[in-house]
């Protein structure tokens, strides 16, 4: 080779800060996605992860800094299949080009992504998913339905809460598989079977957390429309407070886990039931004590009444033929007014006997504010002076203020 | 209403005890009622009231399981 030739000539850094210009200028390497599969990962002390993706033909080193790393959601491994998202580089001292990757995801979740907002489209267009469609959840359902694995920790935490809540309620249960092959298809039976056979009040469709490719199921369309064509109003609580499925938009309602689906389903509790039922018995007595005490009044009036148109007054002045039609007249009056007492002290007997309040007897406390009965928080405020009955007796009682 | 009172207490379900014992209590209230007519409401309103009182009392949650078209109690395994 000539001494003195034409050739460019370049120091290592030169060449090397070149060949990145070239990487950083080309939109194709810039905010690409790499699929692979993850080898010789590692991740020191610094915080950052380190690891090589590849494929039958070639090899990629990939860095992702401790920041993004720190936002990453699934657990890298050596072997995983993955999309790397990021931008080509070169790390100048060491000479090596590598990918500078600013979030991962399991290979196949961006087709499935795509599947995802494709179907979501179509069938919002079809209207499937609009709130006028929603229906209202009954406040107390006697019949509550269940789709979910007969053996998944959803199914006992969703008995776990029903029970808890309102134990008057019947659950009928039609198992199905929540995740696979089969899970689609099982869910519309089950679903169909449900409003078919029973006709539950309300449906809860639920499944515990699990990744993307568990949750699919409530992805698949025959699942969503299975569920817009319920005739009873359908709850999901699928997967974890993050996870939103097309079954999710096309429920009546929809709940963050299979709990809260459960609680969503009983609005009202036992414990305002009995609450509501020691007002209303209290009420009961009072109304009747109030007519008795009516009728009471009433009676003692026309007792005074009769004594002041004594006929013993009129004999003086009136003939004794008018007398006497009067006399029988006021002696009636008064054996009817006797009677009438006589019932009353029987009925003011049965009263006591029957009175008052066998709800106090369990525990419960009727809570007054100035004779008005207490139903809720929103009735009192801090400072304010409470009467408490319980079934022995009363005492005060002040409010606290603090909101539980 | 005239149907539910000639239904027997202990057949009615906590609905239907506790919607009754309502109306009765309005038409207490309303004090339209002549005493011994009221007598009697109020006693079948305490009655009512006792019900609902021992339904929720006793009331235990009824899990079952359909499979096609057959309902079958549901056995729960921890």
């Amino acid at each position: 080779m000539a001494l003195f030739d034409a050739s460019p000539r370049w120091t290592v850094t030169n060449l090397t800060r070149h060949l990145r210009h070239l990487f950083e200028e080309d939109p194709d390497l810039q905010g690409i996605w790499v699929e692979g599969e993850i080898s010789n990962l590692s991740r020191p002390a610094s915080g950052h992860v380190y690891f090589t993706l590849k494929d039958a033909g070639a090899s990629l080193r990939c860095v992702m800094w401790k920041t993004e790393a720190a936002r990453l959601r699934l657990i890298l491994q050596d072997g995983m299949a993955i999309e790397a998202h990021g931008s080509l580089g070169i790390y100048d001292v060491a000479g090596q080009y590598q990918l500078y990757a600013d979030s991962i995801r399991p290979l196949g979740e961006g087709a499935l992504f795509q599947e995802f907002l494709r179907l979501k489209a179509l069938l919002e267009a079809e209207g499937l998913f609009e709130a006028r469609r929603k229906r209202a959840i009954p406040a107390s359902p006697r019949r509550i339905g269940i789709v979910t694995s007969r053996t998944g920790a959803a199914l006992r935490d969703m008995l776990n809460t029903l029970r808890r809540r309102m134990p008057l309620a019947e659950v009928v249960l039609a198992p199905t598989p929540v995740q696979g092959e089969e899970a689609p298809l099982k869910i519309v039976e089950a679903l169909r079977d449900l409003n078919r056979v029973v006709q539950p009040e309300v449906i809860l469709l639920a499944r515990g957390g699990g990744s993307i490719e568990d949750l699919w199921a409530f992805n698949d369309e025959r699942v969503v429309r299975a569920v817009s064509e319920s005739q009873a109003p359908v709850i999901t609580g699928v997967g974890h407070e993050t996870d939103f499925t097309l079954a999710d938009f096309a429920a009546d309602l929809r709940a963050p886990t299979p709990t809260a689906a459960a609680e969503l389903a009983t609005p009202v509790t036992a414990l305002e039931l009995w609450q509501g039922l020691v007002v209303v018995s209290r009420t009961l007595t009072e109304s009747m004590e109030i007519l008795i005490d009516q009728k009471r009044i009433l009676l003692d009036g026309l007792k005074s009444g009769l004594r002041l148109s004594s006929p013993l007054r009129k004999v003086q002045t009136e003939r004794q033929r008018v007398d006497d039609i009067s006399r029988r007249g006021h002696a009636a009056q008064a054996h009817r007014l006797e009677l009438a007492e006589t019932r009353m002290i029987g009925l003011e007997n049965r009263l006591a006997a029957l009175s008052p309040l066998a709800v106090l007897k369990r525990g419960y406390a009727v809570v007054t504010k100035n004779k008005k009965v207490i139903a809720s928080k929103h009735q009192v405020k801090d400072g304010d002076g409470l009467r408490v009955r319980v079934q022995d007796g009363e005492f005060s009682a002040r409010v606290s203020g603090e909101e539980m | 209403m005239a149907k539910n009172e000639i239904k027997p207490i202990e057949n009615l379900n906590y609905e239907e005890a506790f919607a009754e014992l309502e109306k009765i209590v309005a038409v207490l209230e309303s004090g339209e009622k002549p005493l011994e007519e009221s007598m009697s409401l109020f006693e079948r309103g305490q009655a009512l009231s006792k019900r609902c009182a021992d339904l929720l009392d006793k009331a235990e949650l009824k899990v079952k399981e359909l499979a096609g078209e057959e309902l079958t109690d549901f056995e729960e395994n921890e």
